[in-house]
């Protein structure tokens, strides 16, 4: 992954009639580094895909490509190539004739075009398919299909359609560590759409969440997960536990805070992000894995409050808590890994809860 | 002994399967044992005998009429299914909204008589009909055309506008199916708008194509209204034929060869295109 730029979006906007899909969009996508546009369904992450592709045009705004504008090139004439929801696998064709459709145009002789064909296969571990047909092939097995026929183009960026969304779990998760592993062995830019955040945080360098139309943040998976930048794009992202509280600013940057339902911390300058307005703070998130419940006597947290569980979710690995502060009337949610020897605590019980000034995200009113 | 099923579905079917007996399997087989009889003036011999299908196979006048049916019939298909492909093509992938009332103006000509309509072609293609006095009032020609009434053009036009409608409904069929995302998916690895017809389009659409084809070709070739009104001598057919055998000749077991003769050269046609549609279909391109 270098810092240069392939793919530059200035100022997109798209409307469709009345309805505005795209509300000014800037971005700029890193040459080789795996990107995802990640949204509920209807924040117009596959129109801005479909455009980057060519099928779409922005109604005003530019995509440039390789610092190119793209504007008025259609899709055949584009250095980018798609993985469709569908996979769009041609129902007449073999896989190989599949995956060696848009090499019909290039100028290699015909062996060439076949060894091509038998690489992409390889890479994507479907060697020995090529004459099968395409309704031979099992839902993971398309996909893959589709990705080769991709990667057979040799394109600039390759761009991804909820390719995942119609596997079940087990294929798909195992799907997500293939295609990152393949990407980063190509080292071809690759731009995925996605509903499920789970699925964008796994796979990306980086991340552009998108509500309505516009980006509502765009970091690393990290940086996304640790400090979303306001309470939608964290409860979009994960669980997030929010708290009403307040702040002050004490000596030396730190920030002294007060949760009611909590108590008071003391938050070290180090962890208080740059340009925080100290007072505008009105609410503060925490995930339910930087919350423990303190089963043993002898454990012990930086900050401690009680509580009674009130619900439990139990999801083999770990157990979910609803636990209903003393202080707060409604409850916070807690994940607890399960351990061997533990077993889960029946709703009703009282607990101790451990917290930590340094797991906690700020947000303004 | 079948099972509770089987019953149910035997049941289910017996009305039309009945229906279907006596009124398409029994005359067919009356037709068959008619084609081996023979005609003795007023009564029937009943003996079995070729003699009928040696005239039918031999005798040029008839081999000159089942060729010509069958060019005619070619002809309308190959003329019907070519304007119906790019009607259908439109109707698919260029009218957004109210599809079904474009559908419903397809079949307006059916609201009248297929007589009527057939009347109405040779108000239009008569020597001093619409067409040429609206060309000759416009100073385009001098004299009438001659050559688009009472020949076999004029069956073409006629039949290939009667049957319109049923090749442009299995195209259109066969079209909707399409997947839209294959044609972005040619597209997105290169294909322009015409190599992308060819490779995707015109594949997928084939069994639509070959329904279509199948469906004029079959019944056109025993058309006989259409040529006996508009054909004039040389546009006759060979069902004018097997009419005026079982009619005016009075010669039924020779209409009925010619008949059996007739069916079974189209149905090998058919099998034939049937075959070549498939063998297409699965060629990769």
């Amino acid at each position: 992954m270098t810092e240069q730029s392939i793919i530059d979006i200035r100022g997109v906007h798209k409307s469709f009639g009345r309805v505005e899909a795209l509300k000014g969009i800037d971005l700029t996508i890193r040459e080789g580094e795996f990107f995802s546009l990640l949204g509920p369904s209807g924040c117009g992450k596959t129109t801005l895909l479909r455009m980057i592709a060519g099928f779409d045009e922005p109604t005003s705004g530019v995509v440039m490509i390789g610092g190119q504008s793209m504007a008025g090139i259609p899709a055949n004439k584009r250095p980018t190539n798609m993985v469709f929801q569908s996979y769009a696998i041609f129902p007449h064709l073999s896989v190989s004739d599949n995956v060696g459709y848009g090499l019909a145009k290039k100028k290699m002789s015909r062996a060439e075009k076949a060894e091509e064909v038998n690489n992409a296969l390889a890479m994507v571990d479907l060697e020995g398919y090529g004459e099968r047909s395409a309704h031979e092939l099992s839902g993971g097995q398309r996909q893959r299909v589709a990705l080769a026929r991709a990667l057979v183009m040799k394109p600039r960026v390759v761009l991804l359609d909820e390719p995942l969304s119609a596997l079940d779990k087990k294929l798909r998760e195992q799907m997500q560590v293939e295609l990152r592993a393949l990407q980063q062995s190509v080292g071809i830019t690759f731009i995925l759409v996605t509903h499920d955040q789970e699925e964008a945080l796994i796979m990306s360098d980086r991340i552009a969440v998108l509500f309505e139309g516009e980006i509502a943040q765009l970091d690393s998976p990290q940086r996304l997960y640790r400090q979303p930048i306001n309470q939608r794009v964290a409860s979009f992202i994960g669980v997030m536990n929010f708290l009403e509280a307040t702040a002050e600013a004490s000596s030396g940057g730190d920030l002294s805070l007060t949760i009611p339902a909590l108590g008071s911390v003391s938050m070290h300058a180090a962890q208080v992000p740059e340009g925080t307005d100290v007072a505008a703070i009105a609410q503060i998130g925490m995930r339910p894995e930087m919350l423990t419940i303190l089963f043993d006597e002898t454990d012990k947290a930086a900050c401690e409050s009680t509580g009674e569980v009130v619900g439990t979710s139990y999801y083999g690995d770990m157990t979910y808590y609803s636990v209903k502060l003393s202080k707060a009337e409604q409850p916070v949610t807690v994940s607890m890994r399960n351990t061997a020897g533990r077993s889960i605590v029946p709703p009703g019980t009282a607990v101790r809860l451990g917290w930590g000034a340094d797991s906690i995200v700020l947000f303004p009113s | 002994m079948l099972s509770r099923e089987g019953r149910q579905g035997l049941t289910l079917i017996s009305p039309p399967l009945l229906y279907a007996l006596l009124m398409l399997a029994a005359p067919l087989a009356m037709v068959v044992t008619f084609s081996f009889w023979s005609q003795n003036y007023l009564d029937l011999d009943t003996t079995i005998t070729l003699k009928n299908y040696r005239d039918a196979w031999t005798k040029p006048i008839y081999r000159v009429l089942i060729m010509r049916s069958l060019n005619i019939s070619i002809m309308v298909t190959i003329v019907t299914v070519l304007l119906a492909f790019p009607m259908a093509y439109f109707l698919s992938f260029r009218v957004k909204r109210h599809k079904a009332l474009w559908l419903f103006l397809i079949t307006i000509p059916f609201w009248t008589s297929y007589l009527l309509r057939v009347f109405l072609w040779k108000v239009i293609l008569g020597y001093n009909g619409v067409l040429n006095s609206a060309l000759m009032g416009l100073g385009l020609i001098d004299e009438p055309m001659t050559f688009i009434l009472y020949n076999v053009n004029a069956v073409v036009i006629t039949l290939a506008h009667a049957w319109a409608p049923f090749a442009i409904l299995p195209i259109f069929v066969a079209l909707e199916r399409i997947d839209r995302s294959l044609l972005e998916a040619a597209e997105d690895l290169g294909d322009g708008p015409v190599r992308r017809f060819f490779r995707v389009t015109l594949p997928l659409a084939m069994p639509g194509v070959m329904a279509a084809t199948l469906i004029v070709l079959i019944p056109t070739v025993g058309d006989f209204i259409t040529p006996k009104l508009v054909g004039g001598r040389e546009g006759l057919m060979i069902s004018n034929m097997i009419q005026i055998q079982f009619g005016k000749a009075n010669n039924a077991p020779l209409g009925a060869a010619l008949a059996i003769t007739s069916m079974v050269i189209v149905a090998s046609i058919s099998l034939v295109i049937y075959m070549a549609g498939r063998w297409f279909r699965g060629r990769t391109p």
